[in-house]
C-alpha cells in the first residue's frame, strides 16, 4: 500500500516501489547503508512508508529528548520483510501491516513492546487496544488504519449511478476497458470472496476455483493491474473505475480537480489494513524505540501526522482534535454499517500466501 | 612482438587476480547461493533447507510456467527483430557519416543511458497515455482537419477519440525497443565500422545495387557483430521485468515478473531460484548458439 501525498507529485510511490524492485539485488546483502549509523550513542532508526509522518514530527522528538531520528523507507510490505529476512540490520522502529505483524512475530522478526513504556497506548480508540491479528498487542501499537474501495470518475457513471457493488470491478462488462485492478493477489482475491459474500478468511478451495475463474472471466474488460498507482491513471483519464486505498483517494479529492472523483466502500463490505508500529529483533536502541512509539501516539504529534497524511487514526485523542472535515469525510472514515461488514485479513501461512500468487499468475497467463 | 602470458606471468596475474576474485566474490559466490536455493525447501518463514529435492524445478516446468516462458521468448524474440530492422540502417548511417557527425550521433545513440531505466519508462507513459503527446498531437491534427473540411463544405470528422496506446502487449514491445536498441545499434555501428568499405566499392563496381550490396556484402561481413548485437538485446529484453510492469495490461506478464513476485509476494525464494536458473540456461544456450555462428563465420573468411 503506497503512501503519499498526491498534491506533491503524481507518481513518488510508485517510482519508489519500482526503485525498490530494481534494488531488491541489493536487499540481498541486506547492509544498512542508508542508515549510516553506527551501534553506540541514543538515535532511533525508523523504517517507514514514504510521506506518512508529519513534517516537524521527527524534528519535534529530536527537541523533546535530544534523540535524532534518522528515517529510511520503503514501499512495500513485501520489501520491508525481504530487508529483515536475513537478520535486522540495524532498524528500532517499523511499520508493518496487520498480516505482516503476525507474519513477522511468527518468525520472531519482531520483538515483545513493553507497554509500561507506551502510557499513551490508553489515546487508542477501546477497539483498537486490542486486535485479533496481535492478541493483546504484544507486539504491535496501531498507526493508521485504511479500507480497499472502489475509486470512481463521477462524470463517468451511467445516470449519476454510484458503483457501489464489487460487481462493476469483478463481474460486469459495464466498465469494459476503464477498469483497473490493485496487482496484489490476496487482496485481489479476499475481495472477490466478499462479492460472492462469504467471509476474506478461510476462503473454500472450491470458491478460490470459482473466483479465478470470474477474474479470466472479468480479464477483457480489465485495462491493467495497477501497482497500487490507481489514484494516477484515474486522474489520467486512463480508466473510470479502480481498485484503491481510501487515504490515497482522499488526498487525490482534496488536490486540484479532485471534485471529479469520488470513493465508495461496496455494500458488500471490504478488506480493512492497519499499519502498525513495531520493535523488530535485534533492535540496537530499545528503549529510544519505545520512546519513540509512545510519542507518536501522543494527541498533538499525533495530530500534526494526521493533518498531513489525512489516514484514518486509530487514535481518540487525536481524532477528538481534528476538524470537521476531516471527522465526518465519509471517504476517510466510511459509514458504520458497511465497516460492520468488513474484515481485516488474517495471515494464513506463506503456503497460502503461495497459493494466491499462483492462481494470480493463473489468470495473468490465461 | 606481442607476448604471451606465460613470458610475463607476475604481470599477469598482477593484472589478472583483481578483477577475478571480484568476479568470484560478487558473482560466482552469489549465483551458487541462489543455485543451491534451487535444490532447497521453505521450512519456514524466513528459513530454506537445502535438502536437494528437485521438487522446485519440477513445478517450474509445469505448463503455466512453461508457457510463460515462451510468451517471454516470443516477446524478447519479436523485440530483437525490431530492433535489428531499425537498428541496422541506423548504424549504416553512423558508419558512413562524416568524422565530426560521427561522433555526435553516437552521443545521441548513448545519451538515453544516462538516465534511470525507470524515468525513461515513466517518460513514455507520459508521451503513450489517452492524454500523452502522441494522443495531444493526433487530436491537433484531426481537429485541423475536421476544421479543414468544415470550410471545404464537407461535414466535420466528428469528436477525436484517443487511441489506446498503452496497457497492452504492444507498449510492452514498443517500450522494450526503445530501451533495447542502442544495444543493438552500437556493436552493429562497431562491425560496420571495421568492415573493408573497398569490398563495397568492388561490389558496386562490378554492377550490384545497393541493395544488393547490402544484402550480399554487407550483412555477411557484419554477422559477427550482428549475432552480438542480437544477443545482447536478446538476453536483457528476455529478463525484462520493468517495462512488461508499467507498460503491460493484464496479460502481458512475462517470466521476471513471475521471478520477482517469488522474491517478494509469494516469499517462495526456492521456486523463484529455479525459475530464474532456468532462465539462465536458456541464456546459456543462447550464448552457446552465438558462438557457433561467430566461429562459423571465422571459418568462412
Amino acid at each position: 500500500m503506497a503512501k503519499g501525498k498526491y498534491r506533491r507529485g503524481a507518481s513518488r510511490r510508485s517510482l519508489l516501489q519500482q526503485f525498490g524492485a530494481a534494488a531488491i539485488g541489493v536487499s540481498f546483502a541486506g547492509g544498512l547503508a542508508a542508515c549510516g549509523q553506527g551501534a553506540g550513542g541514543r538515535r532511533v532508526n525508523f523504517y517507514n512508508w514514504d510521506t506518512y509522518i508529519g513534517p516537524t514530527t521527527l524534528a519535534d522528538f529530536e527537541a523533546a529528548t535530544g534523540v535524532p531520528v534518522q528515517m529510511s523507507l520503503f514501499a512495500t510490505n513485501d520489501e520491508l520483510f525481504a530487508r529483515l529476512r536475513a537478520g535486522n540490520p540495524g532498524f528500532d522502529v517499523i511499520v508493518p501491516s496487520n498480516e505482516f505483524v503476525t507474519r513477522m512475530s511468527q518468525a520472531q522478526m519482531i520483538q515483545e513492546l513493553d507497554h509500561a513504556q507506551i502510557p499513551n497506548m490508553s489515546n487508542l480508540l477501546p477497539e483498537f487496544q486490542d486486535a485479533a491479528f496481535d492478541p493483546g498487542r504484544r507486539y504491535s501499537m496501531p498507526y493508521t488504519w485504511l479500507v480497499l474501495g472502489i475509486a470512481y470518475r463521477k462524470a463517468a457513471m451511467r445516470n449519476g449511478e454510484v458503483p457501489n457493488s464489487w460487481r462493476y470491478l469483478f463481474d460486469s462488462p459495464q466498465y469494459s476497458q476503464r477498469i483497473a485492478l490493485l496487482s496484489e493477489s490476496a487482496d485481489l482475491i479476499r475481495l472477490c470472496a466478499k462479492y460472492k459474500g462469504i467471509s476474506l478468511n478461510n476462503i473454500p478451495d472450491a470458491t478460490l476455483t470459482e473466483i479465478e475463474q470470474m477474474l479470466i472471466r472479468q480479464k477483457p474488460h480489465i485495462k491493467a493491474f495497477h501497482e497500487d498507482d490507481g489514484q494516477d491513471l484515474l486522474a489520467s483519464g486512463e480508466v473510470d473505475v479502480v481498485l484503491e486505498y481510501n487515504g490515497d483517494i482522499a488526498q487525490l479529492m482534496s488536490s486540484e480537480g479532485g471534485d471529479a472523483f469520488d470513493f465508495v466502500v461496496p455494500q458488500e463490505g471490504t478488506l480493512i489494513n492497519s499499519d502498525c508500529l513495531c520493535i523488530p529483533t535485534g533492535a540496537p536502541h530499545v528503549a529510544e524505540a519505545h520512546a519513540f512509539i509512545n510519542y507518536l501516539l501522543d494527541a498533538e504529534a499525533g495530530q500534526k501526522i494526521t493533518e498531513e497524511i489525512q489516514y484514518p487514526t486509530p487514535n481518540a485523542a487525536v481524532a477528538a482534535r481534528m476538524g470537521p472535515e476531516y471527522q465526518n469525510n465519509p471517504v476517510i472514515f466510511p459509514p458504520a454499517e458497511l465497516m460492520a461488514k468488513s474484515e481485516y485479513g488474517a495471515f494464513e501461512g506463506d503456503e497460502r500466501a503461495r497459493l494466491y500468487e499462483e492462481i494470480f499468475t493463473r489468470i495473468n497467463a490465461a | 612482438m606481442e607476448q604471451t602470458w606465460r613470458q610475463a606471468k607476475a604481470a599477469f596475474a598482477a593484472i589478472a587476480i583483481p578483477p577475478l576474485a571480484w568476479l568470484l566474490l560478487f558473482f560466482i559466490v552469489p549465483m551458487t547461493v541462489i543455485w543451491a536455493y534451487s535444490f532447497g525447501e521453505n521450512t519456514g518463514p524466513t528459513t530454506i533447507d537445502f535438502t536437494g529435492t528437485f521438487a522446485n524445478y519440477m513445478r517450474a516446468v509445469e505448463p503455466l510456467y512453461l508457457e510463460i516462458f515462451g510468451k517471454s521468448l516470443v516477446v524478447a524474440g519479436l523485440t530483437t527483430v525490431l530492433c535489428l530492422i531499425v537498428g541496422f540502417p541506423v548504424a549504416l548511417a553512423i558508419a558512413f557519416a562524416s568524422p565530426r557527425m560521427k561522433s555526435w550521433l553516437l552521443l545521441l545513440i548513448m545519451l538515453p543511458f544516462w538516465t534511470n531505466l525507470l524515468i525513461r519508462t515513466y517518460a513514455l507513459i507520459a508521451v503513450l497515455r489517452e492524454q500523452g503527446y502522441v494522443n495531444f498531437t493526433l487530436e491537433w491534427l484531426w481537429n485541423n482537419a475536421s476544421g479543414l473540411m468544415t470550410f471545404v463544405g464537407l461535414q466535420p470528422l466528428g469528436e477525436y477519440e484517443p487511441l489506446t496506446l498503452l496497457y497492452n502487449n504492444s507498449a510492452v514491445i514498443i517500450g522494450l525497443v526503445y530501451v533495447h536498441l542502442p544495444f543493438m545499434v552500437l556493436p552493429l555501428y562497431s562491425a560496420l565500422d571495421r568492415m573493408d568499405r573497398s569490398l563495397m566499392e568492388a561490389s558496386l563496381d562490378l554492377g550490384a545495387g545497393h541493395m544488393r550490396t547490402i544484402l550480399l556484402v554487407v550483412v555477411p561481413l557484419a554477422a559477427p557483430g550482428i549475432a552480438s548485437g542480437v544477443l545482447i538485446t536478446f538476453i536483457p529484453a528476455l529478463g525484462a521485468y520493468l517495462t512488461p510492469d508499467l507498460l503491460g495490461g493484464t496479460d502481458s506478464q512475462m517470466i521476471a515478473n513471475v521471478i520477482e513476485r517469488q522474491f517478494k509476494r509469494a516469499n517462495d525464494w526456492p521456486f523463484g531460484a529455479a525459475l530464474s536458473f532456468l532462465l539462465m540456461y536458456l541464456t546459456f544456450a543462447a550464448i552457446a548458439m552465438q558462438a557457433l555462428v561467430q566461429r562459423r563465420s571465422e571459418r568462412r573468411r
